[in-house]
């Protein structure tokens, strides 16, 4: 666990229409098979982020060092997005084919693999992300969720070791929006994949192994998701919302209830609720 | 509506033909339409023709798809039918009233051309009936390849060819929602002459333009991400192969084009 995989230092990024820093003096450090959330108001510089961990965008000043490879050139770009994947928010506009298991081969291709060998992992990955009765179908015949599960199937096929979801779920209804975290979930826990999870949804974050909230380019807060959602106050003022449960017991508790600090989810608190006498 | 609109007109089977190779299949859809030029009698023609109906039975692919390709060139068929009836003046009189004069020379070369005609569309009908767009995209892509070489970009042409056909029923999606969302707020797209109708495309139209660049911006970078670098050192999953049947294939073409070179040679008509 404290094998950094992801060493950001004193990242600053700006667009070159930018006004100011997108990304400002931003220091983290993933840990190899952690589960990150990554949490902020619209523009906070969390997409940014993202892109800066594949390499997509280099920074403007300070380094950023992914398994080991701080991105100079073209080939250690690609090099970094070899080991670290990504999957966009918008299901239709990363889908490259008409035909699921060759989209999910896109990225071998690219990398010159084998095609005996990249038959393999397709068909692997495929199985991994539960879409192998699907490979023969057109994407434009599936599901948001089904579509971001053939996206990610795409992103494994290729075996990275992390994997960032730039907010894969804003755009699904919630049975799809549960597949895919539940699909994230099990890639880091099963393969021990480390998973960047950027999201709008605090239900999720709350699962998360460490929370970072992000506020104008800088992290606000950073820690475990219990305690960074028991600072109830400060998480609202970052323009962020806290977890159903979390309002509930802290409502309980000012009527006079007797319940312990960070209750987060909904088992816990019918634990809580049920040990009341 | 809008939706129901399949793309090409692939008809999805699994005969002999259906299996070729789509190598083979482009280069003897070009070899039919050589020898449909080569013909020059009517034998040969009614060789070929039985050729591509036959072939078109053993695809399992409804005769009226086949034909159905013949409807928007129907009045140029007729148009060049009718030129030649009346211009073309060799051989013998058959008919003639005030300025009108038809000969056998004319009514032969006029129903040639014909024949020509509906044998060219018939049979590249055969092609696109029988390969879905996908696999013609990966044969075109390895049929240009040796040009590439000489810097033609083969590559990004079958690349291109195949995320357009990706993104056609998106944006057909996109176009009909567009159009609903315009129409709630008013706009009226089924009356008035052609110039209103046109003027009322506008509104659609801006909004997937705009959609559409957007898109292609996002495809770009989720390219990049995988790592996308061009055609240089690239793979393919699925490579083509010869088989047994493409050699079966391609005699019977050859033996086609030789059987129509015969009669053209020894046959009177």
């Amino acid at each position: 666990m404290n094998d950094v995989i992801i060493d950001a230092r004193d990242v600053c990024y700006r667009y070159e229409s930018g006004l100011s820093d997108a990304v400002s003096h931003l220091s983290l450090k993933v840990y190899r098979g952690e589960f990150v959330a990554i949490l902020g108001r619209n523009g906070c510089g969390k997409s940014t982020l993202a892109k800066l961990m594949n390499a997509l965008l280099l920074p403007t000043s300070g380094k950023i060092t992914v398994d080991g490879i701080t991105p100079a050139n073209e080939d250690e770009c690609y090099q970094v997005r070899r080991s670290c994947g990504m999957v966009f928010q918008n299901p239709d506009n990363q889908i490259v084919t008409t035909i699921v298991e060759e989209d999910c081969a896109f990225g071998l291709e690219n990398l010159g693999v084998e095609p005996t060998l990249i038959r393999q992992r397709v068909d692997e990955a495929l199985a991994a992300v539960g879409m192998a009765q699907h490979a023969h179908s057109s994407p434009a015949m599936l599901s948001g969720g089904q579509k971001q599960r053939v996206a990610v199937a795409g992103v494994l096929a290729m075996r990275p070791k992390i994997i960032v979801f730039d907010e894969s779920t804003a755009m699904l209804d919630p049975i799809g929006r549960r597949d895919v975290f539940q699909l994230a979930r099990k890639l880091n826990r099963e393969e021990g994949i480390t998973i960047v999870w950027i999201t709008h949804f605090m239900e999720e974050a709350v699962q998360a192994d460490r929370v970072v909230v992000m506020d104008r380019g800088r992290i606000a807060l950073e820690d475990t998701p219990r305690q960074v959602f028991s600072q109830m106050d400060k998480v609202l003022a970052l323009g962020l919302d806290v977890p159903e449960m979390m309002k509930l017991s802290a409502r309980l508790v000012a009527a006079g209830v007797k319940l312990p600090q960070g209750i987060m989810t909904v088992d816990e608190m019918a634990v809580e609720l049920c040990r009341l006498k | 509506m809008i939706k129901n609109v399949t793309i090409g007109q692939y008809f999805p089977g699994d005969s002999f033909v259906h299996r070729l190779d789509p190598r083979t299949k482009l280069l003897a859809t070009i070899a039919l339409i050589a020898v449909v030029f080569v013909s020059t009698g009517f034998a040969g023609f009614a060789m070929i023709a039985a050729f591509v109906l036959l072939t078109a039975l053993s695809t399992g692919v409804h005769l009226k798809f086949l034909f159905k390709g013949l409807k928007p060139i129907m009045f140029i068929i007729i148009f060049t039918f009718i030129l030649n009836l009346l211009f073309q003046q060799t051989g013998g009189v058959l008919l003639q009233f005030w300025i009108i004069k038809i000969t056998t020379g004319g009514l032969k070369m006029a129903s040639f051309m014909a024949a020509r005609l509906i044998l060219l569309v018939v049979a590249s009908q055969l092609l696109t009936l029988t390969t879905s767009p996908i696999s013609l995209t990966d044969g075109l892509e390895s049929l240009m390849r040796p040009a590439s070489k000489i810097g033609f970009p083969a590559h990004e042409i079958a690349m291109m060819m195949s995320i357009a056909l990706r993104f056609i029923p998106t944006l057909m999606d996109e176009a009909d929602k567009i159009m609903k969302a315009q129409k709630a707020r008013g706009a009226n797209f089924e009356t008035g002459n052609i110039i209103q109708r046109a003027r009322a495309m506008i509104p659609l139209l801006v909004p997937l333009f705009v959609g559409a660049f957007r898109r292609a911006d996002e495809l770009a970078l989720a390219m990049d991400a995988r790592c996308y670098r061009g055609g240089a050192g690239r793979t393919r999953m699925n490579q083509l192969k010869y088989g047994a049947r493409d050699l079966i294939a391609a005699l019977a073409v050859a033996a086609l084009f030789a059987l129509v070179i015969l009669a053209n040679r020894f046959c009177p008509f």
